[in-house]
């Protein structure tokens, strides 16, 4: 059964078609790479899954619902998380204290005046958020301020994030992008572990081949705003059409 | 020692309650000790800590909060014309009014955030300043400002025939009694109108202490941090911050009822930007984001606005008279400018210094005067987390 259904979905900005008549299906339990070169309009269909842009035609359906014309936060809501190209953590607060936020909203919803009850006796949301952080190796960094991290700890700290609010589909756009190699093959494990652990679907947007076939079981090809191939790994490797997209980048 | 204090709610809370209830002793000495002072460094303390809900946890800054003093202030009055002489309906209908008031200036302002959030609300509050003067007139008695007058109803009070003006009472104990006692050569005066605000501040203190460690406090300092992030974590923002304005929006108008309470009269120059400007300073001073700043900052500026304005040539003669009399003129000519009518400058010179070196405020300053302590007599371990943020935010 498909989780993310988006059927003809055009963006245009000013003279440019940013995406052009874009249909996919992302099955549920799987990893669905989204790949292409810069500018194929990648980030612009992530865009429209969020609720930051609205698509001038088509339909994204996630899970049986509309997600056209939701807020982000309502989106998310529905169980959609996501991870952004650079790290967005809450920079002035502790490890611990990001996590927390992520299970209060989980567990209260988008808004709930609860200013009077103590953070410290939240043991439910507490418990959850030292699991969580366990989970992804940053339990002994939880009083740390979280702008002083490294890179990589603080991709592990979305991500913590976003496992924190149990979520049906995570959207990570460039989880790697500016990484070194050793970030890079930190993320690629974590994403493993995740994966083998949690019956999370994922979205990956990543420019890194590297990243890609390990860790994808489905790859779509944009370019210029269309989708030019849905395949398997294995067979996307050998497709003449994604070759010529690609043509005159660089490829390990 | 200092770090236990800071992470324990009942030890910081009996600390500021003692301090606050001892203010007529604490202040006596620097010339301070007053019941007309000491009232307006509690009222003004509420008035800072509202602010710094607001201001100190989500970033948001605004430059209208005057506004809903004066609104405060107004309805105060009103009730002791109409009702009674008694403080607590005046308190009660000052909160719920002003409330309302940011509920509707906050819905329309927090539409935007930053810079335009803040000319937003400074436009509302002028807004304010110039209807009272003009088409509100008949609720606020425009330029001569609202006041009691003996034809008043006051519905609720035995009827007044000793021909002079009633005053504030709580429960039937005057606002303005006071008593007096001599020690060590002062005279302390404890004041009724001063307690009275004293145990609203400690209340609003506490109020607030439970606001920044509650989940709703961890969500409005995650507002300022990253807004993008925490919508798409599922955080609806709007509701957060138009709570919290209208909170802070109740303290500004408790702290305004408070001023009707101590001196029933209201007027317009209340709700100038001027005032909405001194609630900035207060809490930055002191320290924004942090629990005591406020309350600090805020009896900085008032000791400041009340006992340097009033230090002219002859009390500096008398601080100088030991020097002989070319140098006595000499020193006396280079402080003139920075006290009296030119505390001022001096206010604006130490606020450009705490801005500058001290960005955490006066907060920031005494913890660094501590750390410095605690290192030299090398007992506390150095704290390991951040100098700067000093709140009784918990590190778990
Ligand atoms: N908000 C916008 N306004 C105007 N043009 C935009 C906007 N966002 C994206 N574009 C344009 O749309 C096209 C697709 O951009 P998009 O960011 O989706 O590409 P991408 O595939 O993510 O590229 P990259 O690999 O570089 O991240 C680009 O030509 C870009 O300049
Ligand atoms: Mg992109």
């Amino acid at each position: 059964m498909s989780l993310l259904t988006v059927k003809n979905v055009g963006k245009r900005f000013g003279g440019l078609q940013a995406l052009n008549d874009v249909n996919l299906q992302v099955e549920e339990g799987s990893v669905h790479a989204i790949i292409g070169p810069n500018g194929a309009g990648k980030s612009t269909l992530l865009n429209c899954f969020v609720g930051k842009l609205m698509p001038d035609t088509g339909s994204v359906t996630f899970d049986g619902t509309s997600l056209l014309g939701l807020k982000p936060h309502e989106i998310n809501q529905t169980g959609v998380s996501r991870v952004f190209q650079t790290p967005e953590i809450f920079s002035d607060l502790t490890v611990f204290e990001n996590v927390m936020i992520s299970c209060l909203s989980k567990r209260d919803g988008a808004f709930k005046l609860n200013a009077i009850a103590a953070l410290k006796s939240q043991n439910d949301i507490r418990n959850h958020a030292e699991e969580m952080l366990e989970d992804v190796g940053l339990l002994e960094k939880r009083n740390m301020n979280s702008s002083s991290m490294s890179r990589g700890d603080k991709r592990r700290l979305e991500m913590a994030m976003c496992l924190a609010q149990d979520p049906k589909l995570l959207l990570l756009d460039e989880p790697t992008a500016g990484m070194s190699r050793a970030d890079t093959n930190n993320t690629i494990e974590l994403l493993q572990e995740i994966g083998s652990s949690r019956k999370i679907t994922k979205v990956i947007i990543e420019h890194d081949m590297h990243v890609v076939f390990s860790l994808a079981n489905k790859i779509s090809v944009l370019a210029q705003g269309t989708v030019i191939a849905e395949d398997s790994p294995e067979n996307i490797k050998g497709n003449p059409k994604v070759k010529e997209a690609y043509l005159g980048e660089a490829q390990p | 020692m200092f770090e236990k204090i800071k992470n324990n709610n009942t030890a910081i809370m009996v600390l500021f309650s003692i301090m606050v209830l001892a203010g007529p002793l604490i202040m006596a000495p620097f010339g301070a000790g007053y019941p007309d002072l000491l009232q307006r460094f509690a009222i003004y303390g509420i008035f800072a800590v509202g602010f710094n809900l607001l201001f100190g946890l989500t970033g948001y800054l605004s430059f209208g909060h005057a506004a809903f003093l004066g609104i405060g202030s107004y309805s105060a009055v009103w009730m002791f014309k109409l009702l009674t002489m008694n403080i607590v309906p005046a308190i009660f209908l000052a909160v719920l009014l002003s409330g309302l008031a940011a509920l509707v200036i906050g819905y329309v302002a927090l539409r935007r955030s930053g810079i335009y959030f803040s000319i937003l609300t400074l436009a509302f509050a002028q807004m304010a300043y110039n209807l009272a003067y003009s088409v509100l007139t008949p609720i606020t008695n425009g330029e001569t400002g609202l006041q009691l007058s003996l034809h008043d109803a006051r519905i609720l009070d035995p009827v007044n025939t000793s021909g002079s003006l009633p005053s504030t009472n709580f429960f039937g104990a005057a606002m303005n009694a006071t008593a007096k006692t001599e020690l060590f050569g002062m005279t302390l005066q404890f004041n009724v109108g001063f307690y009275v605000c004293a145990l609203i501040l400690i209340l609003a203190f506490y109020i607030s202490l439970r606001i920044f460690n509650s989940p709703f406090g961890l969500m409005l300092r995650a507002i300022r941090t990253n807004q993008t992030r925490l919508n798409y974590t599922g955080v609806n923002t709007k509701p957060y911050t138009l709570a919290v304005f209208v909170i802070s929006g109740m303290y500004a108008g408790l702290a305004g009822g408070l001023l009707a309470c101590t001196d029933p009269l209201a007027g317009a120059e209340r709700m100038q930007w001027t005032a909405s400007g001194e609630v900035v300073l207060m809490t930055i001073l002191g320290g924004a984001g942090t629990l005591i700043g406020p309350v600090l900052g805020s009896g900085f500026i008032k000791y400041f606005e009340n006992i340097f304005s009033k230090i002219n040539d002859t009390v500096l003669d008398g601080w100088f008279s030991f020097m002989p009399d070319s140098m006595a003129d000499f020193f006396v000519t280079i402080v003139h400018p920075f006290v009296g009518k030119g505390w001022h400058l001096t206010l604006g010179i130490l606020f450009m210094l705490v801005v500058i070196f001290l960005p955490g405020g006066l907060v920031e300053g005494a913890t660094r005067i501590g750390q410095w302590i605690a290192r030299k007599t090398g007992a506390a371990p150095e704290s390991k987390a951040n100098s700067t943020v000093i709140s009784t935010v918990h590190k778990d």
